[in-house]
């Protein structure tokens, strides 16, 4: 990837490179990030406090305190997700996961329940927080009020906001802004969410886990069309030689008597991709750019954090960064600027 | 909005490395199953003595069969990760053998899935690859193998010794275009 000469985008040299924050979902993951040059990663618990409860996914205790000296020693922060909703009885889960965060010193964890949030923040006064995007915190008196109880230092805001929107925001909280600018892009209601619970019963807030795999069903007929199940219902069938996609309902095709053809009911299979953005997000006020994919492979994880680390490292130069090769890493091949460019993405 | 253009296979080197894999599929028609299964035996055991860690990614599907179907083979392989006794055995495609998920596809993505040069989940999107039985036991195989340091192909070629020396070189062909890719 190599940069362009020319240098539309020039920033301001008052402006700080932003922290380049990338998922790790498993060790090798983490080691990916890190060599790719990552400045943060992030990472949950083999358990239902982190919001990518998926099979065979996520690090044991023993495997991040294992993990923590890689990063540490090259530079990068350790951030842990503990950001599903604490539910009774279970709730001495999140709190222990919180603990585990503490006694490891990682450079903060990542909460999305008031009542862990509230935890972290009397037990443990030292460890930073950050609010995750499953709070769906979106408005300057949402912030607002998490800063002031539990002294959050950083939200990650939800994916309804244009840039204009995010930039008015960054002028009246007191905290740092994360920013999604690639991967999975979903319902644009972090946190409220309940329609993998409708489907099997598992919630993605509380349980950690969307459409899980064990109630996923892929089956191929002799023409080759693939249909895509979670739990008894068909979310997608796609024809011989279409890009498929993972059966999460936001992003099926339905058919309804009103259409002649199924269609998008909620979203398309498409990934967020912000590469054009970045510059405009900089000035806006975003001190922390996330790459989504606790769930991918390291090679996903090797190919994004690269490219945008390099994009990162160009803009600051002042040059034009080239992410088209990403484009073979997105969801059906497919990828949005979503409502950070307009509110009319679709 | 644009289209996915540059999947694996229709990559122009992707072309070239597929011949290799056939003569593969070519060479090792003839030979008779019988002769094949002590190797395999001997393989899955002394791999899961060495990676011991890829069971606990696992979980409960260390019993769960996996039907691994490459497609330029002449057989399909059927794994049984069971660190207390695993088992790797092969099949004719004529047999009705029973597994609980399957995965199946051209060798070289598969290759360079293995080898963690290539991205599983967007060779499943663009149709490469393929899934078929428990979905969760296959990603929960896919996570524990993403997991391992270094290639498990590595692995077999080291436990293979003198014998396995000329599928070195073969590998170390497939991973010189596998990196023009």
């Amino acid at each position: 990837m190599s940069a362009q000469k020319s240098a539309p985008h020039e920033l301001d040299k008052a402006f700080a490179a932003p922290e380049l924050v990338c998922p790790a979902g498993t060790p090798a993951a983490l080691r990916a990030a890190v060599d790719a040059g990552a400045d943060a990663v992030y990472c949950g618990l083999t358990n239902a406090t982190n919001a990518r409860n998926f099979p065979g996914l996520n690090f044991s205790v023993q495997a991040l305190e294992a993990s923590i000296p890689y990063a540490r020693e090259r530079g990068t922060k350790v951030l842990l997700a503990v950001n599903s909703f604490a539910t009774a009885p279970g709730s001495a889960m999140w709190r222990e996961a919180v603990d585990i965060g503490a006694r490891l010193k990682v450079d903060a964890i990542i909460v999305a329940d008031i009542g862990v949030a509230q935890y972290a923040s009397e037990t443990h006064p030292d460890l930073r927080l950050h609010l995750s995007v499953q709070a769906g915190a979106s408005s300057p008196e949402a912030i607002r009020f998490y800063c002031q109880e539990f002294g959050v230092k950083r939200v990650v805001l939800p994916r309804i906001l244009t840039v204009p929107e995010i930039s008015a925001i960054h002028r009246e909280i007191p905290c740092e802004i994360e920013a999604f600018v690639f991967g999975n892009i979903g319902m644009m209601s972090e946190g409220r969410c309940s329609l993998t619970n409708y489907v099997t019963g598992l919630s993605t807030n509380m349980d950690g886990i969307c459409s899980p795999a064990s109630e996923v069903k892929y089956a191929e007929d002799e023409k080759g069309n693939l249909s895509a199940k979670l739990g008894n219902y068909e979310i997608d069938c796609f024809e011989k030689g279409e890009s498929a996609g993972y059966p999460t309902i936001c992003k099926g095709r339905y058919l309804t008597p009103a259409r002649k053809e199924a269609y998008y009911a909620f979203e398309e299979p498409i990934s967020l991709n912000l590469s054009s953005l970045l510059p405009e997000l900089i000035k806006a006020g975003v001190t922390a750019f996330k790459i989504e994919g606790r769930q991918r492979s390291r090679s996903y994880v090797k190919s994004v954090v690269s490219a945008y680390r390099a994009a990162v490292d160009n803009i600051m130069e002042g040059n034009e960064p080239d992410l088209s090769t990403l484009i073979s890493l997105t969801e059906g091949g497919k990828q949005t600027q979503g409502a950070f460019k307009s509110k009319k993405w679709r | 909005m644009l289209k996915q253009s540059n999947t694996y296979t229709n990559h122009p080197a992707a072309e070239k490395t597929t011949r290799v894999p056939k003569l593969i599929g070519i060479a090792l028609a003839p030979v008779p199953l019988v002769l094949i299964q002590p190797v395999l035996a001997r393989l899955v055991r002394d791999i899961a003595t060495r990676r011991s860690e890829l069971f606990e990614r696992l979980g409960p599907h260390t019993k769960t069969f996996f039907m691994i179907d490459v497609d330029e083979l002449p057989f399909v392989l059927r794994l049984l990760p069971d660190p207390k006794g695993p088992k790797l055995t092969a099949h004719r495609r004529r047999e009705n053998i029973e597994f609980g998920a399957s995965i199946s596809g051209p060798f070289m993505t598969l290759f360079t899935i293995i080898d963690g040069n290539s991205d599983s989940d967007a060779m499943f999107f663009s149709r490469d690859i393929r899934i078929g039985g428990n979905t969760e036991a296959a990603v929960c195989l896919r996570n524990a193998m993403d997991d391992l340091e270094g290639s498990i192909i590595d692995d077999v070629l080291d436990i293979g010794g003198v014998a396995f020396a000329p599928l070195r070189l073969v590998m170390a062909h497939l991973r010189s275009k596998e990196n023009t890719i």
